[in-house]
């Protein structure tokens, strides 16, 4: 088994506030539910408020250095992170399935990151 | 074929049925592999002097499990290391005597094992250019130098794209399996699409020396071969190897003397490997059946490879079908090239006046050599040289290679 996070991203100038979530409600529900009943889907997954929102923190010139704050998210993309789940599957062909059923695979993009198995506070890098 | 030659092939062909079954029951790809390398340089050493072994795959199989056990229990001495990523990997040491009566695997197993590694080397979440670095490694048998030659990358950057491939299939999860009936249709595209680069690029013209270069368009056939006796019913792939037969049969005629590339038109048909043509036109047949009539864009492909190879001569080529199979592609494709051939073969049917309407119809490829070549072929012809000089000096600007900037500036040199 390999746990994935599915990262949720929309079209910038579509997500939040134009992206009527009302109306893709529904199919988010539908995801949610057969994931859960299927018993891959792991409790931690969120949506994120709009990038708009985002505070970017740099620290310069390695630990203790000097805080650097910006407002809005790291990267200047056409799409932002907008959530993500985190699903347990056999292996990746059964995780794609899963991801094709997000809704988000429809408005914008899935993708799709195995999480790193952590040992002492680090991530296992083999 | 000689016997050092005979026994390399022997190690090589039989070392990759051995890797694709040592992967799965290793469950980990980088250390199969490094064990079968073991296991062929110690068979390419110890071999010549004691014979080739009445089982070599059996003899590949028992040294190469040896050779990984040896690191498994290495790994295992150091406790802060974690091994096996990605695959759960049965390392539960041998048993001896098991392993005497489970080391030679029944035929339909090395098949499946065959078909595993073909789709997980081909598994659409790797990059193409992963895709074909990792057949060429794992499916041929080649080593990274010669595939670094062969794309003319250094070698420190090809060995770079097969780990990062391999880091992907272990942390992603990538299955070792073979895809179900259902899904076969979306895979096997992709894995017919990874030979037939590697043919083309085998085509293509060549930065490099010629003789230091692998012979890409005989690895692309060994390929598809394997994957013809792997998947027989396959029409796609039985019109791929057809296509793939049909272009190297042409190679006794494509060079001249000197080495200097021959166009079609000029080929020495005589010299023409006629053993190879009629292997491909019975894979073609073959796929024409299986399909009943619905031809794929492999099919369409090698009946355009047929038109020119069973043609007795350049001028008594059937144009017309020719004409029409592009058109039948062009449903398939809108690749501006097949557009481009398909305007070439209307000037050969309809005259130059039809070839130049075509021509100019094409969007897309002002920035193509090929394109200003054939508009000023056309030029000539409707006597209008002038604008076939300008044509030219496009294509001469744009052209990729020497040789083909100084064939066309010949041509531009001709029209005066």
């Amino acid at each position: 088994m390999t746990l994935y996070a599915a990262l949720l991203y929309y079209p910038q100038d579509r997500y939040w506030t134009d992206l009527d979530h009302a109306q893709h409600a529904p199919d988010f529900r539908e995801f949610a539910e057969q994931a859960s009943a299927a018993d891959v889907l792991r409790p931690g997954g969120m949506p994120l408020r709009p990038s708009g929102t985002a505070t970017t923190i740099t620290v310069d010139g390695g630990k203790g250095g000097d805080v650097l704050v910006t407002d809005g998210p790291y990267a200047e993309a056409k799409e932002v992170l907008g959530g993500f789940f985190l699903i347990e599957a056999d292996d990746l062909d059964e995780a794609i399935r899963w991801a094709a059923q997000i809704p988000t695979a429809w408005l914008g993009k899935v993708e799709l990151r195995p999480i790193a198995p952590m040992q002492g506070g680090t991530a296992i890098r083999e | 074929m000689t016997p050092d030659e005979a026994l390399a092939e022997t190690i090589r062909v039989e070392g990759r049925r051995v890797l694709a079954t040592l992967i799965r029951t290793l469950g980990n790809m980088q250390l199969a592999e490094d064990a079968v390398q073991d296991a062929s340089l110690a068979a390419l050493r110890t071999w010549p002097e004691t014979g080739v072994p009445d089982d070599p795959r059996a003899w590949l199989t028992v040294t190469a499990r040896h050779k990984a056990y040896d690191v498994i229990r290495r790994e295992r001495a150091r406790p802060t290391k974690e091994i096996a990523a990605g695959w759960d990997a049965p390392m539960a040491a041998p048993d001896p005597a098991a392993e005497v009566i489970d080391v030679i695997e029944p035929d339909s197993v090395v098949r499946d094992d065959l078909l595993r590694l073909v789709f997980t080397c081909c598994h659409p979440a790797l990059a193409r250019e992963a895709q074909v670095a990792l057949s060429l490694r794992t499916l041929a048998g080649l080593d990274v130098a010669a595939i670094a030659r062969a794309f003319l990358v250094p070698e420190p950057t090809m060995a770079k794209r097969l780990v990062r491939a391999r880091q992907k299939i272990a942390q992603a999860n990538i299955p070792y399996r073979v895809p179900s009936d259902a899904e076969l249709p979306e895979r096997l595209p992709a894995a017919l699409a990874v030979v037939y680069l590697i043919a083309t690029e085998a085509h293509a013209p060549s930065g490099g020396e010629a003789v230091a270069r692998v012979d890409l368009e005989v690895e692309a056939i060994r390929l598809a071969r394997l994957l013809v006796e792997l998947m027989p019913g396959e029409a796609e792939l039985l019109s791929l190897l057809a296509l793939l037969l049909y272009t190297q049969a042409r190679r006794p005629a494509r060079t001249d003397p000197d080495g200097q590339p021959v166009l079609l038109e000029h080929q020495d048909r005589r010299f023409w490997d006629h053993a190879a043509i009629a292997e491909a036109s019975g894979l073609l047949a073959d796929a024409v059946r299986r399909t009943g009539g619905v031809a794929g864009t492999y099919q369409l492909q090698a009946h355009l490879a047929a038109c020119h190879s069973t043609a007795p001569s350049w001028a008594d080529t059937d144009w017309a079908r020719v004409v029409g199979l592009y058109d039948l592609l062009l449903t398939l494709t809108t690749n501006p090239a097949v557009a481009l051939n398909r305007a070439v073969a209307v000037g050969y049917l309809d005259g130059p006046a039809a070839a130049l309407a075509a021509l100019d119809a094409i969007t897309g490829l002002d920035r193509s050599h090929l394109w200003h070549a054939a508009r000023a072929d056309a030029l000539r012809q409707l006597g209008r040289p002038a604008e076939a000089a300008g044509a030219l000096r496009s294509a001469i600007a744009l052209a990729p290679t020497d040789p083909e900037r100084r064939l066309l500036e010949q041509r531009l040199s001709d029209l005066d």
